[in-house]
């Protein structure tokens, strides 16, 4: 007899709790998973393509469903794939992770032709000019997207490698000797 | 019994060799021969460098200012002998990476010409704030090696009230003897300074602190604070790092001061010997500060001193003046052994910092093979900042910059105790300065993609505005036509 009652109220309770769920999955669904514009909000959003996806969107998307490393975005470097990695709760070997070169770009003055072209596709910005007057990068601002150097027709937008001077000079990081080896 | 009690206020730190005698021992020497040029970086302070007033070509008389100060933390720079206007432009700065910096050439003309200074009355009867405007205008910085802007402190302890002045005569670093020399040969100066400084924060209770392995400073400084009973002169146990203000500030007066807070805010305000006696020199004799004491010290040195030096000599003319052997030189740094700063080479001007230039021999530094860390903790006994250097630089090892930081990172003063103890010469400190730089550079990646985003956004929104706009001049431009088609039409049908 007792077993009847044990079928039973597992059964209702079974069918009670798929009601509840099914219910609470049709009317608090979510469009996407919230996991993704956080990740989304994260990610420098220049839609530079530099993770091989086609945007920073996709990239989040990728990275939520695990298809993705922590350490994809290049010019996010360290900072980022740490932040990326404690969202996720991944574990993060940084060991490998290559630093993103500064760069910024620069207009070289005697080829610069005044087209435009370069202003025109900044998603910063960060050009100035007007049409037949020499061009200027604003350097803060230059995020080092390499869109200007691609349609540039003088080749006069160039990435350089940003100026180390007194103001952002840094301490190497300690190379790590072997006893007996020295460096 | 008190002196047991009072032991418990220092926390770690370390007793190395001093090394002093060899230039604690001898007068300051003053016949520094003029050298022919002299280079006056325009950054010799904490804050905005300065903007030059000169022109290249023009003769200036020594102590004339040739830079004024820009913005509230600033420091002008004067003239450190009569001659003419070389150069104004980027010089190798005296700094590990001796990257260049905006500096100042003057060619000497050998006369050492001063400047008519202005007639000075009675400095006590000026207002407090006069004080902190002359030092400010004789370019008067912290001389112990900080050298923040000395008139912005004064103004600071005025406006919050400090109760207690305290001196730095630790001078706690190895080698260094020039804060020593000073107080034993200058000490009326350096009290008159002191009570100067009294006057411009409008407080009366000085403290001179002095190491117990100068006895003859604390002599000289008792004996010239005498007349004065507002001034005590004290002494204080010989441990580095003791010139560290916390530190002394904690020994002096008991009291801590609290992370993120200034001295100041808690009543102290501390300041070097050195710098007392430049606020004497520019108050009395209406000098700016234009020359500094300089130790020369080490085992390369043949001839060590301390000597009197105008600020932008090269540590070239320095090194030959003292007979530096460059083939027994292995290293030469600026400043003390402890936290002073590597130099790559002696083309490099002496600056408002620099206390002390050594020429370290080959036996004279430290092993540098590196081993594995036993986990001793010799390195938390010494941390003056209460810190665990062990895991920080592990966590430094493994880039986790953040974890280094929840454990105190910020709070690391680099006074280089950890590494001196350290059985397994691991270079703890360079890994403290390594992050300190990673983590401000993270900071500003942070910012720089904050401020990224929104120029996206106001461009998108610009993009978005212009379409809007074109939209609607299009369907203008439609109904337009269309009314002009139908006035056609209606035309036509009147017609």
């Amino acid at each position: 007899m007792y077993v009847f009652y044990a079928i039973i109220s597992l059964t209702g309770l079974g069918l009670l709790l798929g009601l509840l769920l099914g219910i609470a999955g049709k009317y608090l669904k979510v469009e996407s998973s919230p996991i993704v514009d956080e990740l989304e909000a994260m990610l420098p959003g220049s839609q530079c393509g530099q993770c091989g996806f086609p945007g920073c969107r996709p990239a989040a998307e990728a990275l939520a469903e695990g298809k993705a490393p922590a350490t994809i975005c290049p010019p996010g470097g360290s900072t980022l794939a740490e932040q990326i990695a404690a969202l996720l709760g991944l574990d993060l070997d940084l060991k490998d992770v290559q630093e993103p070169e500064l760069l910024v770009a620069r207009v070289s003055e005697a080829t610069c032709t005044g087209c435009t072209r370069c202003f025109k596709v900044c998603p910063t910005d960060a050009i100035v000019g007007a049409p037949k007057q020499i061009h200027a990068v604003v350097a803060d601002a230059c995020i080092a997207c390499k869109k200007c150097v691609e349609v540039c027709p003088t080749e006069c937008l160039q990435m350089h490698p940003i100026e180390i001077t007194l103001r952002n000079w840094r301490w190497a990081k300690p190379r790590v000797a072997v006893a007996g080896n020295p460096l | 019994m008190t002196s047991l009690f009072s032991k418990w206020r220092i926390r770690g730190g370390v007793h190395a060799e001093e090394r002093k005698t060899s230039t604690a021992t001898q007068a300051i020497v003053t016949a520094f021969p003029l050298p022919k040029k002299l280079y006056i970086p325009l950054q010799q302070h904490v804050g905005k460098p300065a903007e030059p007033l000169i022109k290249v070509g023009e003769v200036v008389l020594k102590g004339q200012l040739l830079a004024h100060s820009q913005g509230i933390i600033s420091a002008p720079v004067h003239a450190p002998s009569s001659g003419t206007i070389l150069d104004v432009n980027d010089y190798p700065a005296p700094h590990p990476s001796a990257l260049p910096i905006r500096m100042i050439v003057l060619e000497t003309d050998g006369k050492d010409e001063w400047l008519q200074p202005p007639d000075i009355g009675d400095p006590f009867q000026l207002p407090p704030e006069d004080i902190s405007l002359r030092v400010g205008a004789a370019g008067i910085v912290g001389l112990g090696g900080a050298t923040f802007p000395t008139a912005v402190k004064l103004n600071m302890g005025r406006e919050n009230h400090i109760d207690t002045l305290i001196i730095n005569g630790a001078e706690c670093e190895p080698y260094l003897s020039c804060d020593d020399r000073l107080m034993q040969e200058r000490a009326e100066s350096i009290i008159d300074g002191v009570r100067l400084m009294l006057h411009g924060m409008e407080t009366h209770n000085a403290v001179v602190a002095i190491e117990d392995n100068k006895p003859q400073a604390f002599a000289a400084m008792t004996a010239a604070a005498m007349p004065y009973p507002s001034i005590k002169v004290m002494q204080i146990p010989t441990r580095y790092p003791m010139g560290w203000d916390r530190q002394l500030i904690r020994y002096v007066t008991g009291k801590e001061v609290p992370v993120g807070c200034r001295s100041s805010e808690i009543g102290v305000t501390i300041h070097n010997v050195g710098t007392a006696y430049a606020v004497h020199n520019a108050i009395r004799h209406g000098r700016p500060l234009v020359s500094r004491v300089v130790t020369v010290a080490g085992g390369a040195v043949q001839r060590p001193m301390n000597v009197e030096v105008p600020l932008g000599t090269l540590i070239a003319d320095l090194f030959n003046f003292c007979y530096v052997s460059p083939e027994k030189t292995a290293r030469i740094i600026m400043g003390g052994p402890m936290m002073g700063d590597s130099l790559p080479h002696i083309s490099l001007p002496t600056v408002k910092a620099t206390s002390g230039i050594l020429a370290l021999t080959q036996s004279e530094l430290k092993d540098t093979d590196e081993q594995p860390c036993i986990r001793c903790a010799s390195c938390v006994t010494v941390c003056p900042a209460g810190l665990r250097p062990l895991d920080m630089a592990n966590n430094i090892r493994a880039n986790q910059l953040d974890a280094a930081v929840d454990i105190g990172l910020k709070d690391c003063i680099s006074c280089g105790c950890c590494s001196y103890i350290c059985p397994s010469n691991i270079p703890l400190v360079h890994y403290f300065k390594y992050a300190s730089g990673e983590v401000a550079a993270r900071q500003q990646a942070q910012h720089k993609s904050e401020q990224t985003k929104r120029l996206m956004e106001a461009r998108q929104t610009r993009l978005d505005r212009i379409a809007q706009q074109q939209r609607e001049e299009e369907e203008a431009r439609i109904a337009a036509k269309k009314e002009r088609d139908r006035l056609k039409a209606e035309q036509e049908a009147t017609v």
